[in-house]
C-alpha cells in the first residue's frame, strides 16, 4: 500500500549533510592545477562546448552501449599485451616449448607463440582468454545496444547518422573478431580460414583470384596470418577507434535521449550531471566490465588451442564452429539446400553465396535502411528526443522481433550438431525443421509481437481510463462480484500519455502532408500507395491515447465509482479498505 | 534546479493541430534526499563501506602479485584441483580488484555524491538559419570562383585523371599472390606415373615415376591392400609427402607450407566395404580394389576435411555443415548443402600389393570455384 | 598457497621426483587396478580351459543372446529380410568384451544406436561369452594389458607416445569424437559417444572391432603400437590440468558463446540495472517517473 501522498519538501540544503561549506585543501589544490592548465591550454573555453555539468539521463538501458565501449578498451589493453609476445609468422618450426604433447610437432611460429603465451608467459593465458571473452562481449553488447536504440525509437531524427555509424561498428567488430579468431593458426581457426577460402572462391568471376591474392598463392600459403594480423591490429582497430569517437561526439552533440516523465520534454534533458555522478558511474562501470572480463578469463577456458593442435588441412574436429557472432551465417550455410548451377563452363555456388555473400550484407543494409524507411512511411520530419516504449510502436517492435527471430534461428542452426547430441535429436531432422523455421519463424514472431504490443497498449488505456486493478473484490447488494479499480497516480498517467498521436497516411488525402511528392509520375503514385499501405500496417491497429474529454469523462466516472465503493466498504464487513485517493 | 516554465510539449517547427493533451506535464517532482543525506550515521556507514571496498580491491591486487610470483607455469603448472592455478588465481584476483573498485566508485556516487538531477535545454541539431545561409553562400562563391561549371574541359579532364589513379591502387595489389592457373585442378597424386627427366649419376635420364602409393596419415607408412579389413576407414595421404625421393621429388616441395598446400588438396579417405555394397559409377568399374574405395577428404561445399563415416551405411558426414556423401555410390550427396559428389580417386595395387592411385583425381577437389567446368572433368558424372 | 597440489599439475613424467612417481604408481594401481580386476581377460589367468569356458559361455548365450543373434550366433533376419540381430561368427572375443563389458549388450530396446549402460553380466560370465563367440570363427581376441595400458610405458616412451598419439588422434578420431573426446553428432540421430575417461582396454577394443556405426581401425589400418599411442594421448589430456579454468564441457565455440551471453552479458546488464537504479529515498515513495 502506498504511503501518504503529500510530497515532502527537502529538509536539507543542496549539499550533503555534514559537508563543510568552505573549500577544502584538496579542492584548492585542484583549482590551482586547473588554473595552471587553463593558462596554457584554455581548457575552460572548451567546456563551453561540453559542460562538465552536462546532463546524462539515468536508465539501465542507456548503459548497454557502454558495455561495448569498455570492452573495447579492455580489448585494446589486453591486445597490446598479446602483441608483445605473438609472432604472426607462418614459418614452420618444430615446437620445443613447455606443452609436451605437442613437443616435436611441426607448426607455424604463430601457433608456437600462441602456445608460448599460454604456457610460458605468466598471466599470458589469462590475457589471451580475457581478450577473447572481451571480443565476444564487445559484439554482444553492440547488438543489445542496437536493439535498445531501435526498440525505443532512439534512431529517429536527428540521430540517423549515429545509427549508421553504429551499424558499421557492428560490421567492423565482427570483422575484427573473425580476423582475431584466425590468428593463432590452430586447427579450429584454420578450419575457419579454410571455409573463408571456400567463400571467396564461390564469388563469381573474381573469386579464385581473390583467394590466390589474399593467401599469397594457393591455400593456405604462408601469407594469410601476417596479413590478417595487420588488418587485426592496425586497420580495423583504427577504423573502430575513429568511428567510436565520431559515435560519442554525436551522442554529446545531440544530448542523450530520455524516457518521458514528469518535467521531461522534447526540449530539455533531465538527469545527473557528467561531473561527478555520470563520470563516477561510467568510470565505475569500466572497472566492472574489466573485472567481469578478468573473472571470465580466469575461470572459463576459451579456445584451448593446445588441444586443437596446429592447423593441418587434413585434420578436423567435431563441433567445428565459428565464434558466436559468425554463428548465424554458419547456420544458414548448414541449412541451405545443395543449390549449385553450372552455366557456360562456370560454376555458381548458391549454396555458399546466399548464406555468406548475400545474407550478411543484406542484413546490414536492412538495418541501415530501417530508420529511413520508417521516416518515409511516417513522413515525420521532427526531431525526437523522448523515447517510445516498444509497445507504443507495435509494428517497429514486431520488425525487430522478426529480425531477432531470424537471427536466433539461424544461429541455433549453426549449433545443430551440439543441439543434436545434447538433446538427442537427429541432425537431419533439425536441419529440415530449420529450413522451414527461418522463413516461418520471423513471420510468426512478427504477428505475435505486434498483437502483443497492441494488447499492452489496450492494457495501458484501461489503466488510464479505468484505473488499476486493486485486487479488492466487492460483492454488490444484488449478489454479483466485481473487482474494484482505482485511478493511477497523475505521474503514472502522465507517463502513459506522453506519446504522440499517430495518423495513418492516406495517399488520396495527402495534399496537406509534408512528405508527399508532387503530383504526376507513375512512380510517385505507386510509392504513395505503398506508403499508405505501410502506414496502415504501422498505425491503423494501434491504440491511441485517450483525448482530454475521454480522460475527463472517465475520471468523473471513476470518482463516482470510488465513492460508491467506499460507501459499500463502509457498509460491509471490510473496514480496512483504501483510505487515500492515490 | 528545474525551470518549470520550460516544460511545454514540443512539436518541432511544424503546425500544431493535435488535440489537447489528456494530462498536462506535472513538472519535475521535488528533490527527495537520500537517507545518507539526512542521517549522519548512515552517511558515515556508507563512507566506511566505500573505503572498505577500495581496501578489498587493494588486498586483491596484492594477492594478484603474490599469485604471479608464486604459481608456476611452463612445464610444471601449479594446480587448484584440476584447474591451472596461475590462470584461475590471476583472473580471480584481478577480477575482484577491478570489480571492487568499480563497485566502490558507483556506491560512492549513489550514496554520497550530490545527487541532484539537473535540467539542460536542448538545441535543435541544425545550425542557426544565419549560419546556414552564410555557409551556403560561401560554398556558392567558392564554386563560382573555381569556374568548374563554366569550364567543362577542365572539369572532365580532372575527373578523368583522378579516376585513373584507381589503376595504381589496383595494380599495386597484383603481387599479393600468384595467379591461379590450373593449380586447383591438379593434386600431387598425379605425380605417380609421370615421365620425367632427372639426373642419375651425372647423366640425364628419363624415368617413369612409380604410381603414387597411399600412405597412412600421421603414421606415414604405405598400405597393403591385404592389410585392410572390411569396415576399415583409413585417413590417408600420398606417400610422396613422407618419402619424396621415391617419386623424384625434392624434399623442400613437400615441407612446410608446400606440405600444407599439398595436404589441402590430396588428403584422402580410404574405405573397405563389402564389394557387393558398391554401386560403381559410370566408367568407374575398376576404380576400387576388392571393395576398397578412395575419395577426396576435402568437402565439396567449403573445403572442410571430412571423415565422419558411418560404417553401416557408408555415409560420410562433414562436421562443418553436415553435407553427407554416399561412399558406396560414387560419393553422391545424400544430404546437406554440398552441390557436388566427393571426387573419387581411381586406385589399384602395385606389384608389391600396395595400394596406389591409378592417376590424379579426374576432377578438381574441394569447394567449387567460378572457373570450375564440369564438362572438363575427365569422367563426367552421369547426373 | 600451501594448499596447492603441485605434483598433480606436472606435465612430464620424466620430470617427476621419485616420490611423485611412486605416488602416481600407487594411485594408478588403486584406480585402474579395480577396473582391471573387473574386466581382467579371462584367458590370462583362468584355470578353466578354453573349451570348458566356451561351453559355459554357450549356456549363457542361449539364454541371453540367441533370441537376436541365433542359436549358433548365425544372426537373425526379420521376415522382410532386414537384419534383426547380426551374425557373430567372425566378430571375435574383443567385440564381446567391448559390447557386453560396456553394457551395450544385451540391448534393452532395439534402436539406431545402443547406448552405454549398466553392465549386466559378471566378469566371469563375460569371459565365458567371449570364449564361446571366439570359438565360432575368427575375429580379434581380447587385447593384453601391455598392448593398451599407458602405465606400462616408461616415462620417456610415454612422452613420445603422447606426441605421436596426439597426431594420430587428430587425424583419425577427432572428426567424430571431438578434440577432447567429448563426442559429436552423426547422421540421423546417431552420435559418436564421449570417450573421455573411458577404460583404455575398451578404447582399444572399440578401435579394433568398430562397434555399431564406427569404422574399424584394424591392426592393418592403425598398427597396435599406434593404437597404444592414441590411448596414451587420451590418458594424458585426461590427466593434465585444465590450464585455462573450467572447460565448459569441451564442446567448442557453442558453449563458449552461451557463457559469453549468459554470464558475461548477463552479469554486465545486471550491473547496469544496479548502477542506474534509483537509490532509496527518505520519503520511501518509489519514483513514478520510472514506471
Amino acid at each position: 500500500m502506498s504511503a501518504d501522498n503529500g510530497r515532502k519538501t527537502s529538509k536539507v540544503a543542496s549539499t550533503n549533510g555534514t559537508e563543510p561549506a568552505t573549500p577544502s585543501r584538496s579542492t584548492k589544490a585542484a583549482g590551482a592545477v586547473a588554473n595552471w592548465a587553463d593558462d596554457r591550454l584554455g581548457l575552460a573555453k572548451a567546456t563551453k562546448g561540453m559542460s562538465l555539468r552536462k546532463v546524462f539521463p539515468d536508465h539501465w538501458s542507456f548503459m548497454l552501449g557502454e558495455i561495448a565501449l569498455w570492452s573495447f578498451v579492455v580489448l585494446l589493453l589486453t591486445g597490446v599485451f598479446l602483441t608483445l609476445f605473438f609472432d604472426p609468422s607462418m614459418t614452420e618450426v618444430r615446437y620445443e616449448g613447455s606443452y609436451d604433447p605437442l613437443r616435436g610437432v611441426e607448426m607455424s611460429r604463430a601457433f608456437a607463440s600462441a602456445l608460448e603465451i599460454s604456457f610460458d608467459v605468466r598471466g599470458g593465458l589469462l590475457m589471451r582468454q580475457m581478450h577473447h571473452w572481451a571480443a565476444m562481449i564487445f559484439i554482444g553488447a553492440m547488438m543489445i545496444h542496437l536493439m535498445r536504440v531501435f526498440l525505443t525509437g532512439a534512431f529517429r531524427k536527428p540521430r540517423e547518422v549515429n545509427w549508421i555509424i553504429g551499424c558499421l561498428l557492428l560490421l567492423l567488430g565482427t570483422l575484427e573478431g573473425f580476423t582475431g579468431y584466425s590468428l593463432p593458426d590452430d586447427l579450429l581457426s584454420g578450419t575457419g580460414v579454410r571455409a573463408a577460402d571456400g567463400f571467396m572462391k564461390a564469388s563469381p568471376v573474381v573469386g579464385t583470384y581473390m583467394s590466390f591474392f589474399l593467401f599469397g598463392g594457393e591455400f593456405p600459403g604462408d601469407q594469410i596470418i601476417p596479413r590478417l594480423y595487420s588488418i587485426h591490429i592496425l586497420l580495423v582497430p583504427g577504423l573502430l577507434l575513429a568511428l567510436i569517437t565520431a559515435h560519442l561526439i554525436l551522442v554529446v552533440y545531440h544530448k542523450h535521449t530520455q524516457w518521458p516523465g514528469p518535467g521531461k520534454t522534447e526540449a530539455n534533458v533531465v538527469g545527473p550531471p557528467l561531473m561527478p555522478i555520470y563520470m563516477a558511474k561510467a568510470g565505475g562501470f569500466f572497472f566492472i566490465v574489466f573485472g567481469i572480463v578478468a573473472m571470465l578469463g580466469g575461470l572459463f577456458t576459451l579456445n584451448p588451442v593446445w588441444k586443437f593442435g596446429p592447423y593441418d588441412p587434413s585434420k578436423v574436429t567435431a563441433g567445428s564452429q565459428p565464434d558466436w557472432y559468425m554463428g548465424w551465417p554458419d547456420g544458414l550455410l548448414r541449412i541451405i539446400p545443395a543449390w549449385e548451377t553450372h552455366l557456360w563452363g562456370h560454376t555458381v555456388s548458391w549454396n555458399i553465396m546466399i548464406p555468406i555473400l548475400i545474407m550478411p550484407p543484406l542484413m546490414l543494409m536492412v538495418l541501415i535502411a530501417l530508420p529511413f524507411v520508417e521516416a518515409w512511411v511516417t513522413g515525420d520530419k521532427r526531431e525526437h528526443h523522448l523515447l517510445q516504449r516498444p509497445r507504443n510502436a507495435p509494428t517497429r517492435t514486431a520488425v525487430m522481433a522478426a529480425l531477432v527471430t531470424f537471427y536466433g534461428l539461424s544461429w541455433a542452426a549453426g549449433g545443430n550438431d551440439i543441439i543434436a547430441i545434447k538433446m538427442h535429436l537427429s541432425i537431419n531432422e533439425i536441419t529440415y525443421f530449420m529450413r522451414a523455421a527461418v522463413i516461418l519463424g520471423p513471420i510468426i514472431a512478427f504477428i505475435i509481437a505486434r498483437r502483443w504490443c497492441i494488447s499492452l497498449q489496450r492494457h495501458d488505456e484501461g489503466k488510464l481510463l479505468h484505473g488499476y486493478e486493486t485486487g479488492v473484490i466487492v460483492r454488490s447488494p444484488d449478489g454479483g462480484y466485481a473487482e474494484k479499480h482505482l485511478p493511477i497516480s497523475e505521474t503514472a498517467a502522465y507517463v502513459l500519455t506522453a506519446r504522440d498521436r499517430e495518423e495513418v497516411y492516406s495517399p488520396d488525402a495527402a495534399s496537406d502532408d509534408a512528405g508527399v511528392a508532387a503530383p504526376g509520375g507513375r512512380v510517385a503514385e505507386v510509392a504513395a500507395k505503398m506508403r499508405g499501405r505501410l502506414s496502415t500496417l504501422m498505425f491503423a491497429d494501434n491504440v491511441q491515447k485517450p483525448t482530454a474529454e475521454e480522460m475527463h469523462e472517465s475520471q468523473h466516472h471513476a470518482e463516482h465509482e470510488l465513492h460508491e465503493l467506499e460507501h459499500q466498504i463502509a457498509a460491509g464487513p471490510n473496514k480496512h479498505g483504501p483510505t487515500s485517493d492515490h | 534546479m528545474s525551470d518549470e516554465s520550460n516544460i511545454e510539449p514540443a512539436h518541432g517547427h511544424e503546425g500544431d493541430h493535435l488535440p489537447e493533451e489528456p494530462i498536462a506535464n506535472p513538472g519535475l517532482p521535488p528533490h527527495e534526499p537520500r537517507p545518507t543525506d539526512v542521517d549522519p550515521e548512515k552517511e558515515k556507514r556508507a563512507e566506511r563501506q566505500v573505503a572498505a571496498l577500495f581496501g578489498l580491491s587493494a588486498i586483491s591486487t596484492v594477492l594478484f602479485a603474490v599469485a604471479y610470483f608464486t604459481l608456476d607455469v611452463g612445464d610444471n603448472w601449479s594446480t587448484f584441483g584440476s584447474l591451472g592455478a596461475s590462470t584461475v588465481a590471476l583472473g580471480a584476483t584481478l577480477g575482484l580488484a577491478l570489480l571492487f573498485i568499480g563497485i566502490a566508485i558507483i556506491q560512492w556516487a549513489r550514496k554520497l555524491m550530490g545527487d541532484h538531477e539537473i535540467v539542460e535545454m536542448r538545441h535543435p541539431a541544425y545550425s542557426e538559419e544565419e549560419d546556414r545561409q552564410r555557409a551556403l553562400a560561401d560554398l556558392k562563391i567558392g564554386f563560382e570562383e573555381t569556374g568548374i561549371a563554366r569550364r567543362p574541359l577542365i572539369r572532365n579532364s580532372a575527373l578523368g585523371a583522378l579516376a585513373l589513379l584507381g589503376v595504381p591502387a589496383v595494380v599495386l595489389l597484383r603481387d599479393l599472390g600468384t595467379l591461379p592457373g590450373d593449380k586447383l585442378e591438379h593434386t600431387i597424386w598425379g605425380r605417380g606415373g609421370q615421365k620425367i627427366t632427372t639426373v642419375v649419376d651425372g647423366k640425364e635420364v628419363t624415368v617413369t615415376v612409380p604410381l603414387m602409393r597411399i600412405a597412412r596419415d600421421a603414421i606415414g607408412t604405405p598400405i597393403l591392400a591385404s592389410d585392410l579389413e572390411i569396415g576399415d576407414l583409413v585417413n590417408a595421404q600420398p606417400e610422396v609427402l613422407f618419402n619424396p625421393e621415391r617419386y623424384y621429388v625434392d624434399p623442400s616441395e613437400v615441407e612446410g607450407i608446400n606440405l600444407q598446400i599439398n595436404k589441402s588438396k590430396a588428403s584422402l579417405i580410404l574405405l573397405r566395404m563389402e564389394p557387393d555394397d558398391i554401386t560403381p559409377g559410370k566408367g568407374r568399374d575398376d576404380w576400387d580394389v576388392n571393395g576398397i574405395v578412395a575419395y577426396s577428404k576435402i568437402c565439396t561445399h567449403v573445403g572442410c576435411p571430412i571423415s565422419l563415416n558411418e560404417r553401416t551405411t557408408h555415409h560420410l558426414l562433414c562436421p562443418c555443415h553436415q553435407s553427407t556423401f554416399d561412399l558406396a555410390n560414387s560419393g553422391k550427396v545424400v544430404f546437406g548443402p554440398a552441390g557436388r559428389p566427393l571426387p573419387q580417386l581411381p586406385i589399384t595395387v602395385d606389384d608389391q600389393g600396395y595400394l596406389v592411385a591409378q592417376s590424379d583425381f579426374t576432377e578438381p577437389v574441394g569447394p567449387s570455384f567460378w572457373e570450375r567446368d564440369y564438362d572438363r572433368d575427365r569422367f563426367g558424372d552421369d547426373d | 598457497m600451501r594448499l596447492l597440489n603441485r605434483s598433480a599439475g606436472r606435465l612430464s613424467r620424466h620430470r617427476r621426483g621419485p616420490i611423485a612417481g611412486l605416488v602416481v604408481l600407487l594411485l594408478g594401481l588403486l584406480m585402474t587396478g579395480g577396473l582391471y580386476a573387473v574386466f581382467a581377460p579371462a584367458q590370462a589367468n583362468s584355470t578353466a580351459s578354453q573349451d570348458e569356458l566356451a561351453k559355459e559361455g554357450r549356456q549363457l548365450f542361449l539364454v541371453g543372446c540367441a533370441f537376436c543373434h541365433g542359436q549358433n550366433g548365425e544372426g537373425v533376419l526379420t521376415q522382410d529380410g532386414q537384419q534383426y540381430g547380426p551374425a557373430l561368427t567372425d566378430v571375435g572375443a574383443a567385440a564381446v568384451d567391448f559390447q557386453v563389458g560396456t553394457g551395450r549388450m544385451p540391448m534393452a530396446v532395439p534402436g539406431a544406436q545402443v547406448p552405454r549402460k549398466e553392465v549386466v553380466y559378471s566378469e566371469d560370465e563375460i569371459a565365458a561369452l567371449a570364449a564361446y563367440v571366439a570359438s565360432l570363427g575368427t575375429g580379434p581376441s581380447i587385447p593384453d594389458a601391455d598392448m593398451y595400458d599407458p602405465d606400462t610405458l616408461s616415462s620417456e616412451e610415454y612422452d613420445d607416445y603422447v606426441t605421436r598419439g596426439g597426431q594420430i588422434f587428430l587425424a583419425n578420431c577427432t572428426a567424430c569424437h571431438n578434440f577432447e573426446g567429448s563426442g559429436g553428432a552423426m547422421p540421423r540421430g546417431g552420435y559418436a559417444p564421449r570417450i573421455r575417461g573411458v577404460d583404455p582396454k575398451k578404447i582399444y577394443e572399440a578401435m579394433l572391432t568398430g562397434p555399431q556405426s564406427m569404422d574399424t581401425f584394424s591392426d592393418g589400418n592403425i598398427p597396435p603400437d599406434d593404437k597404444k599411442a592414441v590411448i596414451a594421448y587420451l590418458d594424458r589430456i585426461n590427466e593434465q590440468p585444465s590450464y585455462g579454468g573450467f572447460t565448459l564441457g569441451s564442446l567448442g565455440p557453442v558453449s563458449e558463446g552461451l557463457i559469453a551471453w549468459l554470464v558475461g552479458i548477463g552479469a554486465l546488464v545486471g550491473f547496469a540495472v544496479w548502477i542506474a537504479a534509483q537509490t532509496t529515498r527518505t520519503s520511501g515513495k518509489k519514483d513514478g517517473a520510472d514506471a
